[in-house]
């Protein structure tokens, strides 16, 4: 068990050439933490985490590590222990040597540092794989090797570059939940990279949004789903709709009803972004949309319906409801009183 | 899988005695030679003997050899970590390493001699006459065959990852290279190594040209006088350099074996 450091990233500016990647991000993580930076392909997010573990240099900012500014100090003097996102285990070593590796980057004796990888190979459930090589394995096992191997050496922080992205879909939500697990069980401080937002909000304390080098928000995963603060985190944390809206005195009035505008709300016309799962749509031989079609999703489907002005709106039901729709169906769309951000309509 | 027909086989069959009688041939009739007693008739193992008993032949082998040694600790101390400096820390070099490294190819080996003949006043001044100093040159001049060995290796691993991992795990950048860049490059280390050798004893322009002694010096120089032991001393080198070549053959065949067993059965379980 490791006692977690708090992780400061100070106004992070980096520059490649005229392109930056970074631009004055600034992150806070309390001890112990979980947090996951995500955002699409180049919006920085990688780069930070490069900074902090020291293989990547910033532009300008600091980076601090249980109260101590770490910007100068060389990768290998920062004891952190990451997981990268192509397979990174030694070819040459067996399963049990590369978990060794960096205790005997430490000077331990050989029977400590077998012993302690051994115990970090029980905690990723590998041991029975202790004599192999990276080619005998399997992604998913290799990237459970690769963590153990992080947190062998007790890291004072933990980071994560997108870990699970080279993984098949099932094998990625089993060592997501595993990745949770051990992170709760030595308490480790974690920066967790990924692009994919179902990850970021299921494994985060924290979860921050990144987009052109900028920190758009960082909320707890449920808050940050119910209250984006920017267009930009409401589109990409979830599939969201955009529908013609009025605000006026916190309320926005929208498919004819009002529901309360969150914060960040504009005043006046704009666009309501509207969850799919917050849309509701009722069979109606007088209503004025019509479906245009049904997406089968398993338990979930996903119901299209045509508004009067044409546009269409996707709304999230469970399967057993949605086959009662059938494209042409007549219908009348609503929305659940949650909040919806109000923003700006450009195309206006 | 592709069945062979008989007359495949019987055609593959040919190939290899056709090839095998074109290239064993030669070696044949040069074994022949320098065990043939030229005055008496008869067999004798003369001109074997000489390769040992001639000082001067005795000493130039040495001499090669030592070459061939120093030419490959040289080569291969500055060309790996400069090859992997350039592509972990400065990729927009590569292609002009890529280019001072095959040069030597272009260059015909007599005008390296006039080039570097102001060069090696400063070498001789002050490392002295020794033929070892042809280290230096010999290094230059087998670095396009080591570059494209090595290349070929590094470019066979994900260097970057593996670097960063070993760092990230407290390994400075020597034990990087040491324990965890070598050994999964070790194939294209040795095929340098091997390969700079067979260069460096097949050398005889640049040596003569400098005036030193070394075997493919002195074998032309004793062709002269004595055809037999200066054919056995190339059927000698020739012999040596095959059995380095089945050697690399061998290790770099094993490696290969391996990986294509692991890759046949990879685990199963996530």
């Amino acid at each position: 068990m490791t006692t977690g450091v708090a992780v400061e990233l100070n106004e992070l500016t980096r520059l490649y050439g005229s392109v930056k990647a970074l631009d004055g991000l600034s992150l806070h993580i309390e001890p112990g933490e979980l947090v996951a930076l995500l955002g699409p392909s180049g919006c920085g997010k990688t780069t930070a985490l490069r900074i902090l573990a020291g293989l990547d240099e910033a532009t300008s900012g600091t980076v601090s590590v249980g109260g101590k500014d770490v910007s100068n100090v060389p990768a290998n003097k920062r004891d952190m222990g990451m997981v990268f996102q192509a397979y990174s285990l030694f070819p040459h070593l067996t399963v049990l040597d590369n978990v060794a590796f960096g205790l005997k980057m430490r000077g331990k004796a050989k029977s400590e540092r077998m012993s302690q990888a051994a115990d970090m190979l029980d905690l990723v459930g590998l041991s029975a794989h202790k004599h192999k090589y990276a080619s005998e394995l399997s992604g998913g096992q290799q990237q459970r090797v690769a963590l153990a191997r992080a947190l062998a050496i007790q890291p004072r922080v933990l980071l994560l570059d997108e870990p699970l992205s080279a993984l098949d879909a099932k094998v990625r939500a089993q060592l997501r939940d595993e990745i949770r697990r051990v992170q709760l069980e030595v308490g480790t401080t974690t920066l967790f990279v990924t692009h994919d937002q179902e990850e970021a909000l299921a494994v985060a304390d924290r979860v921050g949004v990144m987009s052109q080098g900028r920190l758009e928000q960082l909320a707890a995963p449920a808050d940050l789903y119910a209250n984006p603060a920017t267009p930009f985190v409401a589109e990409f944390v979830g599939l969201n709709n955009k529908v013609p809206a009025q605000v006026s005195g916190g309320q926005a009035h929208l498919l004819g009803t009002s529901v309360p505008a969150l914060e960040g709300s504009i005043a006046g016309p704009g666009l309501a972004m509207v969850r799919p799962e917050s849309v509701t749509i009722v069979a109606d031989s007088a209503g004025t949309s019509t479906i245009s079609s049904v997406a089968f999703l398993g338990p979930i489907s996903r119901v299209y319906a045509a508004l009067a002005d044409g546009s269409v709106i996707s709304a999230q039901m469970a399967s057993s409801q949605a086959k009662a729709f059938s494209p042409g169906d007549p219908v009348t769309v609503g929305v659940e009183p949650t909040g919806v951000l109000v923003v700006k309509d450009d195309a206006a | 899988m592709r069945r062979r027909t008989l007359g495949g086989k019987v055609f593959r069959a040919m190939l290899w005695v056709a090839f095998g009688l074109f290239f064993l041939f030669p070696l044949y009739a040069m074994a022949d030679f320098s065990t043939r007693n030229l005055i008496a008739g008869g067999r004798t193992m003369q001109a074997w003997q000489n390769l040992i008993a001639d000082e001067a032949l005795y000493q130039s082998i040495v001499i090669s050899l030592l070459l061939a040694g120093f030419t490959v600790v040289a080569m291969l101390l500055v060309l790996v970590p400069t090859m992997i400096w350039v592509r972990l820390r400065t990729p927009w070099a590569k292609g002009m390493v890529e280019f001072l490294c095959l040069l030597p190819l272009t260059i015909p080996a007599l005008v390296i001699v006039v080039g570097l003949r102001n060069v090696y006043l400063w070498v001789t001044y002050f490392l002295g006459e020794s033929a070892l100093t042809l280290t230096f040159v010999y290094v230059v001049l087998v670095l396009p065959f080591a570059y494209r060995a090595i290349d070929a290796a590094l470019a066979a691993i994900d260097l970057k990852t593996l670097a960063e991992a070993a760092r990230s795990l407290g390994a400075g950048w020597a034990t990087t290279i040491l324990r965890v860049v070598v050994p999964n490059i070790w194939s294209g280390i040795l095929s340098a190594a091997f390969i700079s050798i067979a260069v460096v004893l097949g050398e005889y322009t640049i040596a003569s040209l400098s005036g030193y002694q070394t075997l493919q010096v002195q074998i032309v120089q004793i062709g002269k006088t004595d055809g037999p032991t200066s054919v056995a001393a190339s059927l000698a080198v020739l012999l040596f350099g095959f059995v380095l070549l089945l050697v690399l053959s061998l290790l770099t065949r094993g490696r290969r074996r391996a990986t294509v067993e692991n890759v046949v059965q990879p685990g199963v379980a996530a």
